[in-house]
């Protein structure tokens, strides 16, 4: 039951702000909302008994005649997944607080719209409600980027829905197919799903329509043009939704559905999607170096995170995918907090352009700290978050192949060359006329940032709670592909 | 207890890092320094403890990473060689931050200078004292992230934060190796605790290719962090930092955390002598190298940092044959003697107002006694005469390298000649003679406070008598420190083939070799340096082309500028313009103007005419049925 209520109530609350008017009422009042639902969220996450799997199970019958059903329910993998959402969720509102958009009823609608369709991803066991959430996120994210982003809004967010609705009609396909093959009367539900026999012939352009699908989510290069671009015109919410939460949705797709149907056709070619994956991470690393925009320097360096994460998924070790849970919660956080630190930046001096600012530490040594603290859990310094990733993350891909583990394992470099170097050159040196007369944090602002900072350091220091809760379920998982 | 150790420097960073805006800097200059005496203080105890007990057992505390046969305990593993190191970073820290608070006096970030140095001084004690790989590692990274921050302490400078980043970055290059090195443990032994894996790597047979590589791997990031060819070049960089920091972490500390991690898997070096091969040749190169750059330094830090590499390269040569306690000793008397010549430097800058170039120095030791005898004390003693801590601990890596081969004896010996060399080049300049400054600062010129003058007596206390605690049988000695260590290295011992011991009689000869050649050095720089006045021509001044080439550090710095950081921005840029945007993405756009026009066409197709719908159809059929026949 809980888990339907996780899914409608954020829906609930989402019709409900549309009827409210002044901006100050609806601000409380979705921040509340996000609260209770991260709050149902944490009682779930205590009720969750690890080592049993799919649990809080709802289920009633919709299309019965076509083997549709509304099934929900939380693994462990589902239930971290539905933490790091509702747990980001509030962050995300709360760093809207600082902007006063147009239209704010639709804006923080679309936000808890867009949390539904999220939360419904993460806990269908229903093929084809998987698929309808799945497309639904993608409208409240299309809104979101295309009202209040910048200027080149329009263009920048079409290119990005045709991309990943492309990507999504190969899954379509694939789960109409996979349908087709269950025994009659047919079915969507997961269980029936997964135990579809296939050829290997079969496997192999399910593999390549489910592998297109996420790709292009995720993204794993050569996907990504959409990304760069999106992120840097999405409104703040609006990047923080997609690189915090939404990609998320194509990982969880990889462990979800390609390793259980298609394992044997990831054995022969998920070298080949391994290639992909750890190009993508030098790659993206490179091209991070040279950034000019503080944005688009995050946006490439989420694409070598990522990139990584994906790598340990195909590597199908236990660490690597243990590492690959963790750090998609990691990741989550770790953009969250960066993106949220840039916007605090560009509000105060209206640019993200990396050379126009400088020696904003000495006047904001709050901002400074909090922007370095995020950092570091980006660049994997251990203790933080991102090193209980990358560490399980690389060491399973070396259990798999030590060359690629080497080659990944560049992102450790790399990311402290382009980190270092865009916090040398906003934060530290003089400062200008821009950065002269920058204000500190305010408290609000503190508040948004010291939840993400606590578990930055939490992650890093005991990981094993969220491990052991994802445990059985990705073992189980890594059980289809032996 | 054990646990306290570290917590009360974390302690020390969270208060003064959370209120660094708010505590006054009287508060800070107890709290600085207090919480590392407290570490010190148990520190003195555990060693007091641990001296007659025999087994160590690691202490563990929590798990932290933990997936089936992945065990990664947050412990601790405190035995003769973490404890030595203890007692080397609370009790030098110590002295260092009571320094500071003289040093640092006027700075307005003295909180946050304090802030950092406890988290340095945590760093480094969870480095020392973990009992597995990953807990090393923290510290490792740690120590790195510490360095940064101090060294671009001063960050309105972006010089200081250039120096910054290029040690942090360099350091991560080691660290990877690090890393795939403690992959390959794992997958050798299925373990990251160094009991464990020591104890499984004893029944393994000497020149294991796994071994090999995983000693390699753990080397590489010991080149990075104890700045070895060919990763050195962040260090005299480094310099950039205040001077306390320089002490502290770039000469007593950090930069031997390579030399303890070596020391520390022993038992794997014993059995990879092919490393041990590798690893003898890179200290002795890289010993000799620094040092030659020292010679034609200028910069007072900068000479002392040259002169750091190079004694760390002598560390490692001595690991290289097997000298593990030999190291560790080395590593000792060297955290006194160069963290007292770096406090002596601070003191001279301190005293002329940020000048660095000794040869605007000169004539100092009347205006500052005491700073000049405790930099005389630590030049003799780096110099290795005896009978002060240097002479001895650097004598037993130079008879361990004879009774190994006299040639690489020889080598070395030209090294420590080199050391005795530069050294007392930069006492001279620095304190002989009359001063070269402006009238502006010899006006100036003042003994430091007491504050800092006690920290330099009490190192050269130490620097003096620092060497007995491992004094050579030769000399009737007990060789405490050896006997101490002797259980962490008794299972390397028994896995080597012991050379036959030196005759005491080749010994003495070896020494007087050593100690003439070093005297012969002091006399010499004498006559050059004060007598001749040499060595004080500008820098744009005509030289020789061996001397450009060494006075220009060999052009190591420009060498990787034109072969690493160009060749990356240029990829970089070149990605970017010409493979992302205007390939991958032109092709993607593309693809996506294609389906459009496909659209548009095909669209055309749609007439209505239903006569043409059926020719199509039939068309279409037709098509079939040939195919059919066809196959």
């Amino acid at each position: 039951m809980l888990t339907i209520i996780l899914i409608l109530l954020p829906l609930a609350l989402s019709l409900i702000t549309l009827s409210l008017k002044k901006e100050k009422e609806i601000r409380y009042f979705v921040l509340t909302g996000a609260l209770i639902e991260f709050g149902l969220a944490v009682a779930a996450f205590v009720q969750y008994k690890t080592s049993c799997h799919c649990q809080l199970l709802f289920r009633a019958d919709w299309l019965a005649s076509m083997g549709v059903s509304l099934k929900f329910g939380m693994d462990g993998i589902s239930m971290l997944l539905v933490m790091l959402t509702t747990f980001l969720l509030p962050v995300i509102i709360m760093a809207s607080f600082s902007h006063s958009y147009e239209r704010p009823s639709a804006f923080y609608s679309l936000i808890l719209l867009m949390e539904m369709a999220l939360v419904g991803v993460f806990t269908a066991f229903d093929g084809l409600m998987f698929y309808i959430f799945w497309e639904m996120a993608l409208i409240p994210a299309y809104f979101i980027c295309a009202v209040w982003g910048g200027n080149d809004r329009i263009r920048i967010t079409l290119k990005f829905f045709i991309y990943t609705f492309t990507g999504s009609l190969f899954m379509l396909g694939a789960l109409i197919y996979l349908y087709s093959r269950t025994p009659m009367p047919h079915s969507f539900d997961f269980q029936w799903l997964y135990l579809v026999a296939l050829t290997p012939t079969e496997q192999l352009w399910i593999f390549l329509a489910f592998f297109l699908a996420f790709a292009v989510k995720i993204p794993i290069f050569p996907f990504h043009t959409w990304q760069p671009d999106t992120y840097a015109e999405a409104p703040a919410a609006g990047s923080m939704l997609l690189a915090g939460i939404m990609l998320k949705m194509g990982i969880y797709g990889m462990i979800r559905w390609m390793i259980p149907i298609c394992h044997q056709a990831l054995q022969q070619w998920g070298t080949f999607a391994m290639i992909l994956a750890v190009t993508g991470i030098v790659y993206a690393s490179l091209i991070a170096i040279r950034q000019k925009d503080m944005k688009r320097l995050v946006a490439y360096s989420s694409i070598a995170h990522v990139g990584l994460i994906a790598a340990g998924v195909f590597a199908l070790t236990i660490h690597s995918m243990q590492g690959a849970m963790i750090q998609m919660i990691s990741h989550g956080i770790n953009i969250v907090g960066l993106f949220l630190v840039i916007d605090l930046i560009e509000q105060r001096t209206k640019t993200r352009n990396i050379a126009d600012l400088g020696g904003i530490a000495l006047k904001a040594p709050r901002l400074a700290v909090f922007f370095m603290v995020i950092l570091l859990g980006s660049i994997a310094l251990p203790l933080t978050n991102g090193f209980v990733g990358e560490f399980l993350l690389l060491l399973g891909i070396f259990e798999h192949s030590v060359v690629f583990s080497a080659i990944g394992g560049l992102t450790i470099i790399f990311s402290a060359v382009y980190m270092l170097w865009m916090y040398q050159r906003t934060m530290l040196g003089t400062t200008n006329q821009l950065t002269g007369q920058i204000a500190d944090l305010t408290w609000t602002e503190m508040a948004t940032l010291i939840p993400l900072v606590i578990m930055i350091f939490w992650i890093g220091l005991f990981p094993g709670l969220f491990l052991d809760v994802a445990l059985p379920d990705v073992l189980q998982i890594l059980n289809f592909a032996k | 207890m054990v646990v306290l150790i570290p917590l009360f420097p974390i302690l020390g960073f969270l208060i003064l890092g959370l209120g660094f805006r708010t505590i006054p800097k009287k508060w800070t200059a107890f709290i600085g320094p207090g919480m590392i005496l407290l570490s010190f203080v148990l520190s003195v105890i555990i060693f007091l403890n641990i001296r007659h007990s025999v087994v160590s057992l690691p202490i563990n505390l929590f798990p932290w990473i933990h997936i089936g046969p992945l065990n990664i305990p947050f412990a601790f593993l405190i035995d003769p060689l973490s404890s030595l190191m203890m007692l080397i970073v609370t009790g030098v820290g110590f002295i260092i931050h009571v320094y500071s608070v003289g040093y640092m006096k006027e700075d307005p970030g003295f909180n946050r200078f304090f802030a950092f140095m406890n988290l340095f001084v945590f760093s480094m004690l969870l480095l020392v004292m973990g009992a597995n790989y990953p807990i090393m590692f923290i510290g490792w990274e740690g120590v790195g992230l510490c360095s940064y921050l101090l060294i671009g302490f001063w960050f309105k400078n972006q010089e200081f934060n250039n120096a910054a980043k290029k040690a942090f970055i360099m350091n991560r290059i080691g660290d990877l190796g690090f890393l795939m090195g403690m992959f390959l443990i794992f997958t050798t032994f299925h373990s990251l605790n160094f009991l464990d894996v020591f104890e499984q790597a004893k029944g393994m047979t000497s020149g294991d290719s796994n071994l090999v590589a995983i000693t390699l791997l753990l080397f590489i990031g010991a080149v990075g962090k104890s700045a070895q060819i060919p990763l050195f070049t962040w260090l005299p960089d480094a310099m950039a930092g205040p001077t306390p920091v320089s002490a502290l972490i770039h000469a007593a500390t950090m930069v031997t955390a390579g030399v303890y991690m070596v020391a520390r898997s022993n038992i794997l070096y014993v059995l990879s002598p092919a490393t041990m091969a590798i690893m003898g040749l890179t200290g002795l190169a890289t010993a000799l190298f620094a040092a030659s750059i020292a010679i034609f330094q200028n910069d007072i830090k900068k000479i002392l940092a040259y002169s750091t590499i190079s004694q760390l390269g002598y560390m490692f040569v001595g690991l290289s044959m097997g000298a593990f306690s030999g190291a560790m000793f080395h590593l000792t008397t060297h955290a006194f003697f160069k963290a007292l010549l770096f406090l002596a430097a601070g003191s001279v800058i301190h005293a002329l107002g940020g000048e660095q170039d000794i040869r605007k120095m000169g004539g100092l030791k009347n205006a500052m006694p005491k700073t000049f005898w405790t930099f005389l004390i630590a030049t003799a003693a780096i110099a290795g005469i005896p009978p002060l801590s240097g002479f001895f601990s650097k004598d037993e890596i130079l008879a361990k390298t004879f009774e190994f081969s006299s040639g690489i004896w020889f080598i070395a010996l030209i090294g420590s000649l080199m050391t005795a060399f530069y050294m007392f080049r930069m006492l001279y300049l620095t304190f002989f003679k009359d001063f070269r400054g402006t009238e502006e600062q010899k006006h100036h010129i003042h003994e430091s406070p007491a504050v800092m003058v006690i920290p330099l007596i009490l190192l050269a206390l130490l620097s003096v008598f620092g060497g007995f605690i491992n004094i050579p049988s030769v000399f009737g000695g007990n060789t405490g420190l050896s006997n101490f260590l002797a259980p962490v290295f008794a299972g390397s011992n028994a896995v080597m083939e012991h050379e036959t011991p030196l005759s005491h009689g080749t010994e003495w000869l070896l020494m007087g070799v050593t100690l003439a050649g070093v005297l012969a050095m002091v006399f010499w720089t004498y006559h050059r340096y004060i007598t001749r006045q040499h060595g004080l021509s500008p820098d744009d001044a005509r030289r020789s082309l061996p001397v450009r080439l060494i006075s220009h550090k060999y052009y190591v710095d420009e060498l990787y500028r034109a072969i690493v950081v160009k060749p990356i921005l240029w990829l970089s840029q070149m990605l970017h313009e010409i493979v992302e945007l205007r390939i991958i993405d032109r092709f993607m756009n593309g693809l996506g103007t294609m389906v459009v026009w496909t659209g548009n066409t095909i669209r055309y197709v749609q007439t209505g005419n239903v006569g043409f719908y059926m020719f199509i159809m039939i068309l279409g059929i037709m098509l079939i049925l040939f195919f059919n026949i066809l196959i």
